[in-house]
């Protein structure tokens, strides 16, 4: 029996196991070779000279990093504290209403990025939806509060939602409701509630959505592309200059590798933290 | 602790604010493709759905919009295969490298698809293959795969595992133990794990921008002609891609509602 189990469930990961090393992994390790290439090969059949690390070094590449990250952070925590009383209300209050967010959350996902972000620029833009009826109605113009930074942060709060808003529903489901009782009649007001009970108690989904959240972000480039008109320019944009119009893969590589080792190194440790068995509820 | 009214009533017109937030954008494009102005501003004076029109007769789209279905048709058959195979690893059977298979699933969802996709390119490069709607295939199965994976998992975590052992101390073969137990019993996953494929390969830009070659998705058309100034067409299109997509979701929705409808007991 328990021979069988192990041949079969070797046997049934083979086809992605397969599939993700060779379209996953070897990729990877072929970004990681060339990003010691010398600059502006493309071949590997060079001596490896690492330079194209000093250009990113030398070059100034490392505020386009930082801006990411920060970007990132900034979004993450706004989310946090937006998505907090409605994954509450998802988890605890809401009945019915819960499955119509949950569906018009996801929904909103099957929408290409793309069409969402136009559709701001669309609303937000001089003569666009908000300006324009505003004009129409009292006669004062506006600017468009478009090509600046915190447009940029409003673009990944507005596209990272739903990697927030669920894994926190989630977490919250977790807090008993007899704990939160327990402490309300000892006399806790709702503001201890939500420190010493609520807060530690959905911890796991808190990190959870905070993590996926900030790594998604955090290699983004559409949200400063399209609503920003590049007032930033994150990494995710400079590794994709680097290849096209740059024509110089070996930075482009390195510059890849910077941000796949930050990602890589944050996503690692979650998942190397995190039991999926438990997570998801495997009961044998 | 009971929830007061008012805060209840507070927490139900904050998510209805949260869904206007989400579904505004869409708002704006819908109307943009109905104006019929060639160039854009709010308010509109004149409706008119010419676009649409102009949009579908156009040999431009038509060929997008046939390689972004043939695209999200073969992602979504290979997905169903595949993560039905990947999810009885990741789930049900007991094997030496479980927890390290479950682990290398996820990455590929948490790795920046932009990244990916020039990974992708780089690699075809060195394989000498030429990059098409086909090489685009493999890139969104990527990234798309371990999500069907973990979507039939979740079926498949809720599966007794006593059901297969009943069927074979029967004497079924394992073949038979497959097809009249396993595949029936996570079948309602693999066609969710379906859907999504097909949705998420319907509206990706990212993986498909370095990865089409020659060849171009709808969404990557849409981004070049927005970053290369505004046409009506963008906004007629993209409302026909968002029309697709919740034509899917309906038909999904109401396939899962007649299916509890007539199976009350399962």
């Amino acid at each position: 029996m328990r021979q069988r189990e192990r041949q079969l469930g070797a046997l049934y990961a083979l086809p992605l196991g397969l599939f993700l090393g060779l379209t996953f992994l070897a990729p990877i390790l072929l970004v990681a070779l060339f990003s010691i290439m010398p600059e502006k090969v493309f071949e590997l059949t060079h001596m490896p000279d690492f330079s194209a690390y000093r250009v990113v070094l030398a070059q100034g590449y490392w505020k386009s990093v930082a801006w990411s990250l920060f970007l990132a952070a900034l979004a993450t925590a706004i989310l946090l504290v937006v998505c907090w009383p409605l994954a509450y209300a998802m988890a605890k209050v809401f009945k019915r209403f819960t499955l119509v967010l949950t569906i018009g959350v996801v929904m909103t996902l099957f929408v290409s990025e793309n069409i969402r972000l136009f559709g701001w620029v669309l609303t937000l833009m001089k003569g666009g939806l908000i300006e324009g009826y505003f004009r129409h109605w009292t006669g004062i113009g506006f600017d468009a509060p478009l090509y600046n930074v915190p447009v940029i942060v409003f673009g990944l709060v507005y596209v990272y939602l739903p990697f927030m808003l669920f894994p926190l529903a989630q977490g919250i489901s977790m807090v008993p409701d007899d704990a939160r009782q327990a402490a309300f009649d000892l006399g806790a007001t709702r503001w201890q509630i939500l420190r010493e009970i609520e807060l530690p108690l959905a911890m796991p989904g808190i990190m959870v959505g905070s993590l996926l959240t900030f790594v998604l972000a955090a290699g983004a480039m559409a949200e400063s592309k399209l609503l920003g008109g590049r007032a930033v320019i994150t990494i995710a944009d400079e590794v994709q200059t680097a290849f096209t119009y740059g024509q110089n893969w070996p930075l482009g590589s390195a510059l890849a590798m910077v941000l796949i080792a930050i990602i890589g190194s944050l996503a690692i440790w979650a998942i190397s933290k995190a039991d999926l068995d438990a997570m998801m509820g495997r009961k044998s | 602790m009971k929830t007061s009214r008012l805060s209840s009533f507070l927490l139900l017109g904050y998510g209805i604010f949260i869904l206007a937030f989400l579904y505004l954008p869409l708002v704006s494009v819908g109307l943009a493709s109905v104006s019929k102005a060639r160039y854009l501003s709010f308010p509109i004076r004149k409706y008119n759905t010419g676009w649409y029109g102009e949009a579908l007769a156009s040999d431009t789209v038509q060929s997008l919009l046939w390689i972004s279905l043939k695209v999200a048709g073969i992602v979504t058959v290979s997905s169903m295969v595949i993560g039905f195979l990947g999810a009885l690893a990741f789930a049900r059977y007991s094997w030496r490298f479980r927890k390290g298979f479950q682990k290398l699933i996820l990455l590929p969802i948490f790795f920046p698809q932009t990244v990916l996709g020039l990974a992708l390119l780089m690699w075809f490069n060195a394989l000498g293959i030429v990059p098409s709607w086909k090489t685009a295939i493999i890139a969104h199965l990527v990234w798309i795969a371990p999500i069907a994976t973990l979507i039939v998992s979740i079926r498949a975590f809720s599966f007794d595992p006593s059901l297969e052992e009943a069927a074979r101390d029967m004497g079924a073969s394992q073949w038979q133990v497959l097809r009249e137990v396993t595949i029936p019993l996570l079948m309602p996953g693999v066609v969710s794990a379906g859907l999504f494929a097909f949705l998420l390969s319907w509206g990706n830009f990212p993986l498909s921008l370095f990865t089409t070659g020659a060849d171009s998705t709808l969404p990557e058309w849409l981004f070049a002609k927005m970053i290369s100034g505004y046409s009506p067409l963008v906004p007629t299109v993209g409302m026909l891609t968002v029309a697709g997509s919740a034509v899917l979701v309906a038909a999904g929705l109401i396939l899962a509602w007649a299916l509890k409808r007539l199976r009350p007991t399962t």
